[in-house]
């Protein structure tokens, strides 16, 4: 049973235990730890090359593809000289291996033709969007990693069954 | 499972579950289109749904909630009664497919009684928050969400996940908000998982009640005894993963054997998925040690809830000989004891008894022929943290699984078979990775994505707390 076959609208309507949101893809996460399709943009933090304490947040808006890199203290990326630099480049890049292209292509409603790059097809220009936002995200999505863990059971996660990767 | 229980248990739906699936249906297309903007026809299934309870207590409430909210004024107090409508419905639907399969396989179940009640907790104010964010949810209906209502919930999210005693409810919302965002924009989305998502607001809406509800686990005692492990089930969204391991308990006292679930839920983050799932549990170093290498377990003062789940202490526990699954299901299955349901779990979606099943044919479909007897085996949802395969599954001769149901009709999902791997009958479970993968290319590939977890936790020492 594939919850996301096209005859799906029975399976979808009736069936308790779905996995609406596709696992992602792993992949090695040091240069990009954070990846996500949110808020009508692609968005992300990419680790500096240079400065282990400093990171880039980028991002690529749905629809009008206009583009901002900055430091997370909102000090603007050098590498900007009227196209992606490369952490945009880097962040578009991991978010094809964690999402596949489809779904990025989608999000972003960009059209990939084989052969090209998804980064190159984008038509917007840069503009300046505040990075506070998408760091917090960031902070909140690596909180996570010290929640405790729990040994009292939690029924609700029968709605959340497991998914086979492909293999 | 043999060839007749299976066909028992196939042998037509239990009397009324129709009607009541029906009802439940009509409150479920109420909430796509919203409660803001009801039409004739779903103002007449809530007076249905309502209608269903008249000759019980909780009639009255029903009829006056539906009316209410057919004519526009929805309070969140006429929510949580219709959410108690549905959630009782689907309840009875529960129990009468539980009495059936356990009627089928001729398992004996404890009947509830519920414990005393203890101390409540008060986290009110961040519950009021939650039901009003829900009773926005069903006001506006599933169509009409977008990524503002869904960020409404993150910081209260946020605040469950760190209060004591509110995980179920955190992990609950976290895994459904993940989802409504991730479906957004919705008006446009071709299917909509109606059931699915009814359910996540009901049992959200019932969790959301100050206090603790009477219909919580409680702690019945303290057990000791030996664990003989039958499989391992993962359940995994974003943010969590449960490893949760059903096994059969032979009481030191000489008590009967009794079917029990025990286990360990962790938070994670979507990048960390397949066998790394296993390294955020690292801690329970004698259970995962248990599933790897197959052996049972002898525990001591372990608490046992009401509901059948042991509350896992690692350090309580200690690894005994070595028990394979199939030997465990083939002796001690057919008599052990089954737990009671406690009433706010009565879910379809919780029905999950271990069965074994062997002497089938695999059919093109890959559903198990069992002497005429057919059940679809759910192979979608192998998890990607173990061993087993659809392959696997369909070239085995046995199969130590979890029968379910979802979607109208009975599934089995396996935890174990029994396989001919290069002419050699060898037994492959979800758990067999619990110590990290044991086969060369997985833990080749492992090796080339490099450790998601400690990349996280390095970025995490660094960047958090300054
Ligand atoms: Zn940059």
């Amino acid at each position: 049973m594939n919850d996301r076959s096209p005859d799906g609208e029975t399976v979808w309507a009736q069936h308790s235990r779905l996995r609406v949101v596709p696992p992602v893809k792993p992949r090695k996460l040091a240069k990009v730890p954070f990846v996500e399709l949110a808020d009508g943009r692609l968005q992300g933090v990419v680790s500096s090359g240079s400065d282990i304490s400093r990171v880039y947040v980028s991002s690529i808006a749905a629809g009008t593809h206009d583009y901002n890199c900055s430091t997370n203290n909102n000090r603007p990326c050098g590498g900007l000289y009227g196209s992606p630099c490369k952490h945009l480049r880097a962040l578009a890049a991991e978010a094809v291996l964690q999402y596949g292209l489809d779904r990025v292509a989608r999000y972003l409603r960009v059209d990939v033709p084989d052969g090209t790059e998804l980064v190159d097809r984008l038509t917007g220009a840069h503009e300046p969007a505040p990075a506070a936002m998408v760091f917090s995200r960031f902070l909140r999505h690596l909180a996570y990693l010290e929640v405790p863990e729990t040994t009292m059971p939690i029924p609700e996660m029968h709605w959340f069954p497991a998914e086979g990767a492909v293999r | 499972m043999l060839a007749v229980q299976l066909a028992d248990l196939l042998d037509g739906d239990p009397e009324g579950t129709g009607e009541a699936l029906a009802l439940v249906d009509g409150f479920d297309d109420a909430l796509v289109h919203g409660l803001a903007r009801l039409a004739d026809e779903r103002t007449a299934a809530l007076a249905a749904l309502a209608g269903a309870f008249t000759a019980t207590p909780i009639g009255e409430r029903l009829a006056e909630a539906a009316a209410e909210v057919a004519s526009g004024s929805i309070a969140a107090e006429h929510l949580t009664t219709l959410a108690g409508g549905r959630a009782a419905l689907f309840g009875a639907v529960h129990d009468a497919l539980l009495a059936r399969l356990d009627a089928a396989l001729g398992r004996e179940r404890e009947p509830w009684s519920p414990a005393p009640e203890s101390e409540p907790y008060g986290v009110a104010n961040m519950l009021g928050g939650v039901r009003s964010w829900l009773r926005e949810l069903a006001i506006t209906g599933w169509r009409g969400v977008d990524h503002d209502l869904v960020s409404a919930v993150d910081q209260i999210v946020e605040a469950l996940t760190a209060a004591p005693g509110q995980r179920r409810l955190a992990v609950l919302l976290d895994g459904f908000a993940a989802e409504l965002r991730a479906s957004c924009p919705i008006a446009t989305m071709e299917h909509l998982p109606v059931r699915r998502w009814a359910d996540l607001w009901t049992r959200a809406v019932l969790l959301a009640q100050d206090g603790v509800l009477p219909a919580e686990p409680r702690p019945v005692g303290l057990v000791s005894g030996r664990l003989l492990v039958l499989g391992v089930d993962v359940h995994e969204h974003g943010t969590a993963v449960q490893f949760q391991v059903h096994a059969v308990l032979e009481p030191a006292d000489g008590g009967p054997a009794r079917l029990v679930r025990t286990g360990v839920t962790v938070a994670k983050v979507d990048t960390i998925v397949g066998p790394a799932l296993w390294t955020l549990a690292h801690e329970h170093k004698v259970l995962l040690a248990a599933l790897a290498d197959r052996r049972s377990l002898e525990v001591t003062d372990l608490p046992l809830l009401d509901s059948g789940d042991l509350v896992w202490h690692d350090d309580r526990a200690f690894l005994g000989k070595p028990a394979d699954s199939f030997t465990t299901a083939r002796l001690h299955l057919a008599g052990a004891l089954a737990p009671a349901v406690p009433p706010l779990e009565r879910a379809p979606v919780r029905i999950a008894e271990p069965v074994l099943v062997e002497g089938y044919k695999v059919t093109e479909d890959g559903s198990f022929d069992l002497g005429g007897a057919e059940i679809t085996v759910d192979i979608g949802r192998l998890p990607s943290c173990g061993p087993l395969t659809p392959k696997l599954v369909a070239g085995s001769s046995a199969c130590v699984g979890l029968v379910r149901w979802d979607g109208g009709r009975w599934l089995l999902q396996p935890l174990a078979v029994q396989a001919k791997v290069k002419r050699e009958t060898v037994e492959i479970g979800t758990g067999d990775w619990a110590q990290g993968p044991t086969d060369p290319k997985v833990v080749k590939a492992e090796a080339r994505a490099g450790d998601a977890v400690a990349v996280l936790r390095e970025r995490a020492g660094r960047l958090l707390r300054r």
